[in-house]
């Protein structure tokens, strides 16, 4: 499996660190009820086809990711900076 | 007994079939010495050879450091009552000379021998439990995936399959890795993310490897199949997958690791490989209990563990969907320990994500 880094192209996955579901990118607010937060830190909807993730350019540029990928078929379908990402949210 | 598939044909047909009670934390040392002793009865229980094989379980440590860590856990699995040694050098060359002991990188410092830890045949034990229960009149029924679970105010009445819809007052989700898939008919989401887990079986050799050995830098552990196969593997890939197959990466470290620790099998050539689906918990520990929803029970989270559990996770399961009361040895398994904070059982103390275990 290789991800397509926005800043590097595409680069063998020993390059990158999975952090786990993109949803850590909608942190609750801090005085949020305990559900929510059990919720944000150990849940997960665990998909058995298109996910997004969390991924760490660690030996590489030292970027965040957003990766989109099948993992039923580990197919990359898509990969953005978490940056990018959070600015259109925002 | 519903099996979407046939039975035999998930996890418990493709492991790497080493059953052995030398866990550390409380909730899990309980656990697994009760699994093992069930283990140690089954096949009387079953009457079935599942061909348990106490060979012993060699894990090498190559540090002071780990020497300190391999001492505490054998006293914690002496308290709890199973049986741990400290093997020295000598003691282990005698045992295990084929090890490579004196290199630069990874010295071998000595190991943790478990004696009444070995091996299982895996098959064996899927159809020996398969005919004990028949006999006991549990209605088993292959080709038959749950596709919905019915619940009305908050009690669950019964699940929808491919062949029919089936009432029931209790039911039991224990699917291993696809647990999330499941769960989320009843429309709950766990704490489980679906990792991918490679192992690996060289053609058939003549008697060599007489244990279980694993060793402690890097991940690797290797044992001898009965059929004369090495069956061994190594870490989890590291991601979430469902493709029942990993990545190269990991291959590579797995094979690294076995020629680093013991050269002589590099001759050997590997057969097949193969990836399993392991429901994955934070603190990478199990659950066994009930759910908010009347009636539903979840035995899940066995991470890469599941096969040595299978006796104890059956046993308290059973009682817990019977009589509503979790059985002594899993009263840890909490599904809720993670909200709470408390009880969390993380034998690696790593952390409590999924990505860390």
């Amino acid at each position: 499996m290789r991800l397509n880094c926005p800043n590097c192209g595409w680069r063998d996955i020993r390059e990158f660190t999975y952090i786990g579901s993109a949803d850590f990118l909608d942190r609750p607010e801090p005085d949020a009820p305990i559900e929510v937060w059990d919720d944000y830190i150990h849940n997960r909807t665990n998909p058995d086809g298109i996910t997004r993730e969390l991924w760490f350019h660690e030996q590489g540029c030292g970027a965040w990711l957003v990766v989109t990928r099948n993992t039923r078929t580990h197919e990359i379908i898509n990969c953005q900076l978490a940056s990018d990402v959070k600015e259109a949210a925002e | 007994m519903l099996e979407k598939g046939y039975l035999g044909g998930g996890n418990v047909g493709r492991n790497t079939t080493i059953v052995r009670a030398n866990y550390f934390l409380p909730g899990n040392s309980e656990f697994y010495s009760h699994s093992l002793k069930l283990w140690e009865g089954l096949e009387q229980d079953l009457n079935y050879n599942v061909m348990l094989s106490q060979r012993g379980q060699i894990s090498l440590f190559h540090s002071d450091g780990q020497r300190d860590a391999a001492i505490r856990r054998g006293n914690s699995i002496i308290n709890q009552g199973d049986d741990a040694e400290l093997l020295s050098v000598p003691e282990l060359k005698k045992m295990v000379p084929y090890l490579d002991y004196d290199q630069a990188r990874f010295p071998i410092y000595g190991a943790i021998l478990q004696r009444r830890a070995g091996t299982a045949r895996h098959d064996a034990v899927a159809w020996g439990f398969a005919r004990g229960a028949s006999d006991r009149g549990v209605d088993l029924i292959q080709n038959c995936e749950v596709t919905g679970i019915d619940i009305e105010d908050g009690k669950v009445t019964g699940v929808q399959t491919t062949r029919g819809a089936i009432r029931a007052k209790k039911v039991a989700i224990i699917v291993a890795g696809r647990t999330s898939k499941v769960a989320a008919m009843a429309g709950m989401r766990l704490p489980i993310e679906s990792h991918i887990l490679q192992a690996f079986v060289t053609e058939g050799l003549k008697p060599c490897i007489d244990h279980v050995i694993s060793f402690g830098m890097g991940h690797f552990y290797i044992s001898q199949s009965d059929k004369g196969g090495l069956v061994f593997g190594g870490d989890l890939d590291f991601y979430a997958s469902y493709a029942a197959r990993g990545n190269l990466p990991t291959v590579e470290h797995v094979m690294e690791a076995g020629m680093t620790l013991m050269p002589a099998i590099g001759k050997a050539r590997v057969l097949r490989s193969w990836g399993g689906i392991m429901d994955m918990t934070p603190d990478g520990s199990p659950i066994i209990d009930k759910t908010h929803i009347d009636g539903l029970f979840i035995d899940c989270g066995w991470c890469y563990g599941g096969f040595k559990a299978v006796p104890g996770s059956g046993n308290c399961m059973a009682q817990l969907v019977a009589t509503g009361q979790p059985h002594e040895a899993a009263r840890k398994f909490r599904l809720d320990r993670f909200r709470t904070g408390r009880g969390l059982m993380d034998e690696e103390g790593t952390g409590m994500q999924h990505n860390l275990h």
